[in-house]
């Protein structure tokens, strides 16, 4: 480990992509790093998307301004898998990680994730919704929105998916979670629009928003009074992003440090102070190593196991959703 | 009209001197293209070299690399068919109107002086607002003409009719999408017009008005022929312009609707659809086959727009 | 322009009738009433954006890091942009209009290109072609964003080429004397005055807009550093959208004041020629249609 801090020092800095400094409390993150090994970071295109991360990594290869390593979505971490775009590296807490939640390979391995969730301005929002079912009521016309575009946005697929299983689909079927916002459109109580983050419930465009549960509460809460976030009752839907380091990468010991710092104690700490839960969670409350304040502060996780797709359900229902979407909401 | 034949002799005499006809008229005539191989070279580099790239992986499967047109297929069904020709309608639609206004606009201020401030006010508001679009546009509209937008509310107040409660919506493409488009189309349209106006002399209105004519035989002979071309022109650039636009629409549509750049922006830029950028490309080079059928409908237009006008 | 403000002051000429005395006093009421539509449908949604983000916000957005680099490299990547632009473009309109007009629709093809390939695609594919050491710098952009600029520069100096004729003015200063140079520099450039502003206004605020090419390739531009904010509550995203344009308006402000000084100094000579070159232009351009 001591050689490999004293590598990745020698290269003297890291180039991450993609991370907001409000997202998963990134930007506490990559401050204390710095502060701890002194290697300076820079973070390209904070607010771009999974797809621009492969792109980077694809076009800028050879620039010493290539990213070093990506937190991307499952689909992502797959597709740059099969592409050879990753270096296999497994941290030391390797095995504190679920075996579907990593490559057996060592090529990515999930982060932090969370839930899809409801959140609402209880100012403008007199009943509180509790489930997907409740928001079909008319006391909601006009208020419910998405962060952005199923086809475009992880949250709002994932949202999408939550919907199909609280209404009868499943992982191989999500059909029904698009006849469900198309029904809540008909019906008047979902705004289509994209702009992403606090602005639509500020301006009271969209007082109701699913989203991810850590984003609710990290970016929304701040700024909205009072702002309350309940994971509905009828369908809890998780979904963890995944870490990789890129075969090219410029850094490739700063690269390797940066991850061995995420997946210890202290940096899997600071994620679930930004209201996300590390993969690890269930390692470090075993342990009681976690950081209880931050815990507590999480909603309370939905019994049972976790499930997720696996990556042919997720591919198909992708298609199914860019194909239904415009023609049965949009109409 | 002889002495502008006259002069047109003139050059050839003058540029070629004591030149021998001998050095052949094809030579010259290959030289004469010369002028041009910078721009043809930036353009090879910059715009061909691209998109050629593109089109290559357009015609490869992403995952395999081999050679297929399955991207081809899947661009020409289903919902991206759908994205092409709402594509199509919006950006005609969106090019005619604001191609008119922005017409009305450029002419109300092309009379003015040039160190006017009026006019150097609407070109550079002009030159800002053709470039702005995306999310801050849409959350422009959204404080404006959402349900609790403050023109909405005005309109409330004003005559108690709720716009909302009959029809209208932001998140659709029309009236939507198509009034927020108006927000860059006009401008950009006074921008590119406004060379072409000062193509009409006021010599010429003086010249026309005392030989009698009206406002309508003035702009039937004389203003609409000398502009039409370049008012066609304009519009096409509007065209190009409203095809391709992306951000705005996504950001207050959320994918509602099918549009074409929105759709290649959730292929290439995306958090959701991994691993079929070539289906993107594809979508691409169909905007590019799109835009020249409809580059060549602009030429025949151009040509009978001509002969009416003669 | 001498005839124009004389239009404007509403001369009578002896022989004309009432009708357009009429006509010249209206106009400036219908310009107004245009104006007006123009100017309330383009203030309304700034004055709700500013309304919504209150002036508190502003005062954050300069708080953020990064500011004056962002605008500096802006900046440049303008500054760029808009010489390589003209310097492309306007001797190559000007030649095809003289020695090539029957390419002058290819070009309109070729020009108009580049609008249409949507900028995600066109970035990625200069970044698969582009070689290394291009890769790795910013003013890869500027020589992308030539490209991008290309439609408005030809459609504006296309139009402002047809506005005169140009050929019949070249002519004439051929035979009085002067060599190429100068016949561009003090004949034909005095003429595209307008048509070349307006591609400057045109580039320049291209360069201060665009965002997707340059976030794709990792640059932060003003128009990236902007976006972050997209991020933070919706007060503070909108005023840093206003701010940009603000930014962008005062600029541009600079540059046609300036341009336009410069306008007036030459002004007297170009009435002459105006008046002169008159009566052949309107038949030479009713002609001119291929």
């Amino acid at each position: 480990m001591s050689a490999l801090v004293a590598a990745a020092q020698k290269e003297g800095q890291l180039n991450v992509i993609t991370l907001p400094s409000n997202w998963a409390n990134y930007g506490a993150i990559m401050k204390d790093f710095t502060a701890k090994y002194g290697i300076k970071i820079t973070d390209a295109n904070p607010e771009g998307s999974s797809g621009q991360e492969i792109t980077a990594v694809q076009q800028l290869k050879g620039q010493s301004r290539a990213p070093d390593v990506v937190d991307v979505g499952p689909s992502f971490a797959v597709e740059g898998a099969n592409d050879h775009l990753w270096a296999p590296y497994q941290v030391a807490t390797w095995n504190n990680i679920p075996a579907d939640a990593k490559d057996a390979n060592g090529d990515w391995y999930a982060d932090y994730g969370g839930y899809v969730a409801i959140g609402y301005d209880p100012a403008k929002v007199k009943v509180a919704p509790t489930s997907f079912a409740s928001l079909t009521s008319p006391a909601y016309k006009n208020m419910i929105g998405l962060n952005n575009s199923p086809t475009t946005a992880g949250a709002a697929f994932a949202a999408v998916y939550a919907a199909a299983l609280a209404n009868g689909g499943s992982f191989g079927n999500i059909e029904p979670g698009i006849k469900y916002f198309a029904h809540l459109k008909s019906i008047g109580n979902f705004v289509p629009t994209a702009i992403g983050g606090p602005t639509t419930v500020q301006n009271g465009t969209t007082p109701i928003l699913i989203w991810w549960d850590y984003l609710l509460a990290s970016e929304v809460s701040p700024v909205v009074k009072g702002f309350k976030i309940v994971i509905p009752s009828d369908a809890s839907y998780a979904s963890y992003y995944d870490q990789a380091i890129s075969a090219t990468a410029p850094d490739p010991a700063a690269a390797r440090l940066w991850e061995e710092y995420l997946y210890s104690t202290t940096g899997q700490n600071l994620w679930l102070q930004g209201f996300a839960r590390p993969i690890e969670l269930s390692t470090l409350v075993a342990n009681g190593t976690v950081n209880k304040t931050a815990y507590a502060a999480l909603p309370p996780a939905p019994s049972g196991a976790l499930t997720f797709p696996s990556s042919a359900q997720a591919a198909a229902a992708e298609t199914v959703v860019t194909q239904n979407w415009p023609t049965q909401v949009g109409g | 009209m002889a002495e502008s034949t006259a002069q047109a002799v003139a050059p050839e005499a003058l540029t070629s001197g004591a030149r021998p006809s001998r050095v052949s008229t094809s030579l010259r005539r290959s030289l004469r293209w010369l002028g041009v191989v910078p721009f043809g070279v930036y353009v090879a580099l910059g715009l061909l070299a691209p998109f050629v790239a593109i089109a290559i992986a357009a015609f490869r499967n992403s995952s395999t690399g081999a050679f297929t047109l399955s991207n081809f297929n899947t661009a020409l069904h289903g919902t991206y068919l759908l994205g092409l020709k709402t594509s199509l309608l919006l950006s005609i639609a969106t090019a005619i109107v604001p191609g008119i206004f922005g017409l009305l606009v450029a002419y109300a201020i092309f009379t003015a002086k040039r160190g006017n401030v009026l006019r150097q006010v609407v070109i550079t508001a002009s030159g800002v607002f053709a470039n702005f679009g995306g999310v801050p546009l849409a959350i422009l509209f959204i404080a404006t003409l959402s349900t609790t937008g403050i023109v909405t509310g005005w309109i409330k107040d004003l005559s108690g009719v709720d716009i909302w409660n009959h029809g209208f919506t932001l998140y659709s493409a029309y009236p939507g999408v198509f009034i927020v488009y108006m927000y860059f189309q006009i401008p950009l349209m006074v921008l590119v017009i406004l060379p072409a106006l000062e193509g009409l002399r006021p010599a010429w209105r003086e010249a026309a008005e005392n030989m009698g004519a009206g406002t309508w035989q003035y702009w039937r002979y004389v203003g609409g022929p000398v502009l039409l071309p370049s008012f066609l022109g304009c519009l096409l650039l509007l065209f190009g312009s409203a095809f391709s636009a992306y951000a705005t629409a996504e950001a207050l549509t959320g994918g509602t609707v099918a549009l074409t750049p929105i759709q290649i922006g959730a292929l290439l830029n995306g958090n959701v659809v991994a691993g079929q950028e070539n289906l993107g490309y594809a979508l691409g080079v169909i905007m590019v086959v799109i835009i020249s059928i409809v580059m060549i409908i602009y030429v025949i237009l151009q040509r009978r727009a001509a002969r009416w006008l003669r | 322009m001498a005839t124009v403000a004389d239009v404007e002051a509403g001369a009578q000429t002896p022989a004309s009738a009432t009708r357009p005395a009429a006509r010249r006093r209206s106009f400036p009421v219908w310009r107004w009433a245009i104006l007006l539509i123009a100017g309330v449908f383009f203030l309304i949604p700034l004055y709700a954006g500013l309304r919504f983000a209150g002036l508190k916000a502003f005062a954050n957005v300069f708080t953020y890091p990064g500011f004056g680099s962002a605008v500096g490299l802006s900046l440049r990547l303008a500054a760029i942009t808009t010489i390589l632009t003209l310097v492309l473009m306007v001797p190559t309109t000007v030649y095809v209009h003289l020695r090539l007009p029957q390419i002058r629709r290819s070009m309109e093809g070729i020009t108009i290109m580049p609008i249409v390939i949507p900028p995600i695609v066109l970035i990625i594919g200069v970044l698969k072609v582009a070689p290394g050491f291009l890769l790795g710098t910013p003013y890869l952009l500027a020589l992308v964003y030539v490209i991008l600029a290309m439609p408005f520069a030809y459609r504006s100096l296309d139009a402002g080429l047809r506005a005169f004729d140009l050929k019949t003015m070249v002519e004439a200063s051929n035979s009085l004397g002067a060599d190429w140079p100068t016949t561009l520099w003090r004949v034909v450039l005095p003429n595209i005055r307008t048509a070349m502003l307006s591609a400057t206004v045109l580039t320049v605020a291209l360069v201060l807009g665009e965002f997707t090419m340059a976030s794709l390739a990792l640059y932060v531009t003003f128009p990236v550093w902007i976006v972050q904010f997209e991020q933070n509550a919706g007060p503070v995203t909108t005023a840093a959208s206003l701010l940009a344009l603000f930014v962008t308006w005062i600029l541009l402000m600079l540059i046609v004041t300036v341009g336009g000084r410069g306008a007036r100094k030459r002004g007297g000579a170009q009435v002459a020629l105006f008046t002169v070159a008159a009566p052949a232009e309107s038949s030479q351009t009713m002609g001119e249609p291929e």
